[in-house]
């Protein structure tokens, strides 16, 4: 398996000394992690390790307290989520974030229309035709062609989710971060789940949170361990299997949770 | 037979205008969760202003002195001299509905309480300054002189033109277009889907900001042209901004917030309540029409007791 800190190409992603506190807590602290094109990276670690919090701050909800996020080659440690997103960063949240009052299409045709332009159109265009078709590919893509028409809120846990990873693929990202996209599935769910990000494209970069390490060491090239806000350890799924720390905190401790 | 007929076209325009009005103040409150309570303020200056431009450009002052016994004026008005006023009145009262988001509402986002205190204080400010300028007697705009003042229905009904014909279609069109810029274009998806999750609108790389701005705009607009078509209809007076903003409430409160449909029952269900109640509240000796406001409320009350949310309200 390839080592993906080949020093030649230049990193797509890049924290340097990211810390962010909440108040009295510290979340994250100093944080370091450089991710470069087309790689497959895992991050793992228990509850409350920062994961989501790293997550936030790369995709921009919220600023750090210090240090500097860089994506695709800039500096946007300053920018808005929406920026970041135009930039071709797209992400999944750990909780459900999709419209329940409109339908799967509407979803998809909302996540296709966001990087594009044309917010305020009050009259419908000829190229409304493209992102509608662009939003049905995306559901055959997922398995969801046969409820295009149905309300998200009539949609299962298992499909919701699946809409969830077509919403964030939908804007053809160059970077895809996906928060516990296995959370709450069922065997055979996880199963295609793993079947479909191993089947991505290779020029997208993926960022994976995942608790199931079945999905996560399957799908990552490169781990990052996190433990109490900090990063403990990276290496090869393999490397980390073997570790040590890894084991007493997380793989052997026994206290893994699938909430 | 004929009077139920009258009193129940009445109450359907009554209606009709309620439903232009409240369908931006509910749009608003859907997106933005922004109760405007300066939407009554909006309405009635948005009457104004149209009032003004038509006075000022398109009175003709050579005929006549201005005065006559019977109260009307002698000038006679094309239908420009009403079209031009509604539409720059319209566009005019929408600038300042993007104004008074940006300045006063924008940095409030979310400080529900801190809204509608704003709300109100500039919604006081326009009633008085609207008094100073305006003064204190009621006054209508003219419907261009060319349209019949009332059309004879089957039955020998007689009923006013600009309120039966005018109003009633401007009020279809408008809910039409409305229902079609929710449903089917590019802003009204956003704005459903903002409805839900705000912060994913922005997640997606939508500028929610410019959704707001562009919300605003049509939201303040409806309560300028329903200034225009009251203030034809009915008439442009001191205390109409209260009464429409009140009158909104309680359309949208039936309704349910943020739902168009739901504006459109609400609007039907107070206008006729309102006319039946103006009528036929007289048993024998005993005339109860001053109180017809509390058969208002007790529909209110009716309403809330079944469903909390309103007829087609969601939980927000």
């Amino acid at each position: 398996m390839a080592t993906p800190a080949t020093a030649a190409e230049p990193a797509i992603l890049r924290l340097s000394g990211i810390d962010r506190r909440f108040g009295g807590v510290h979340a994250v602290r100093g944080v370091d992690l450089e991710v470069r094109p087309g790689e497959r990276r895992a991050v793992l670690g228990p509850n409350g390790a920062g994961k989501t919090t790293v997550f936030n701050l790369i995709s921009g909800e919220f600023p750090p307290s210090s240090g500097r996020v860089e994506l695709f080659g800039h500096d946007v440690t300053n920018l808005p989520a929406r920026k970041r997103a135009r930039m071709g960063l797209s992400r999944t949240f750990q909780t459900s974030r999709l419209f329940a009052g409109l339908s799967v299409e509407d979803n998809l045709f909302l996540g296709a229309l966001g990087v594009g332009a044309g917010h305020l159109r009050m009259v419908p265009s000829s190229k409304d035709g493209r992102l509608r078709e662009q939003a049905r590919a995306m559901a055959s893509q997922v398995g969801l062609d046969s409820r295009l028409d149905d309300l998200v809120m009539d949609l299962s846990h298992g499909e919701q989710r699946q809409l969830e990873v077509g919403m964030a693929l939908v804007a053809e990202p160059k970077l895809l971060m996906l928060d516990e996209p296995a959370a709450g599935l069922s065997r055979a769910e996880r199963v295609k789940l793993t079947e479909m990000l191993l089947g991505l494209d290779e020029s997208i970069t993926l960022i994976l949170i995942e608790h199931d390490m079945d999905v996560a060491l399957r799908v990552a090239q490169w781990v990052t361990m996190m433990h109490d806000g900090a990063v403990i350890v990276e290496g090869t799924p393999e490397e980390i299997r073997g570790n040590q720390t890894v084991h007493d905190l997380y793989l052997g401790s026994g206290l893994i949770s699938h909430e | 037979m004929n009077q139920f007929v009258t009193v129940t076209l009445n109450g359907l325009t009554l209606a009709a205008l309620y439903f232009v009005v409240a369908s931006g103040f509910t749009l608003i409150f859907g997106l933005m969760r922004v109760v405007n309570m300066a939407h009554g303020a909006l309405y009635l200056l948005g009457g104004y202003i149209a009032l003004e431009i038509q006075t000022r450009w398109f009175e003709d002052e050579g005929s006549g002195l201005g005065l006559s016994l019977s109260g009307a004026s002698d000038t006679e008005y094309s239908v420009f001299a009403w079209f031009v006023p509604l539409v720059l009145a319209t566009l005019i009262i929408g600038v300042l509905g993007v104004v008074l988001q940006q300045v006063f509402l924008r940095w409030n986002q979310g400080q529900d309480l801190r809204q509608a205190l704003i709300t109100i204080a500039l919604s006081v400010i326009l009633a008085d300054q609207m008094l100073a300028y305006w003064g204190g007697i009621s006054k209508d705009i003219a419907a261009p002189s060319a349209w019949p003042t009332s059309i004879t229905l089957p039955g020998d009904v007689r009923f006013g033109f600009f309120r039966g014909v005018v109003v009633l279609a401007a009020a279809l069109i408008i809910g039409l277009g409305l229902y079609l810029i929710i449903k089917r274009t590019r802003f009204g998806k956003i704005v459903r889907a903002g409805v839900d999750d705000r912060d994913m609108v922005s997640a997606l790389g939508i500028n929610v900001n410019r959704v707001f701005i562009g919300m605003f705009f049509l939201g303040a607009m409806l309560a300028g042209i329903g200034g225009v078509l009251g203030g034809t209809m009915i008439s442009l007076a001191p205390g109409q901004d209260t009464a429409f903003l009140l009158n909104s409430l309680i359309v949208v409160i039936i309704g349910g917030m943020g739902s168009l449909g739901g504006a459109a029952i609400g609007a039907l269900a107070l206008g006729l309540v309102d006319a039946y109640a103006d009528v036929y509240l007289v048993f024998g000796d005993v005339d109860l029409t001053n109180y017809s406001i509390i058969v208002t409320f007790a529909l209110l009350v009716g309403v809330l007791a079944v469903r909390p949310l309103g007829l087609f309200g969601r939980p927000a």
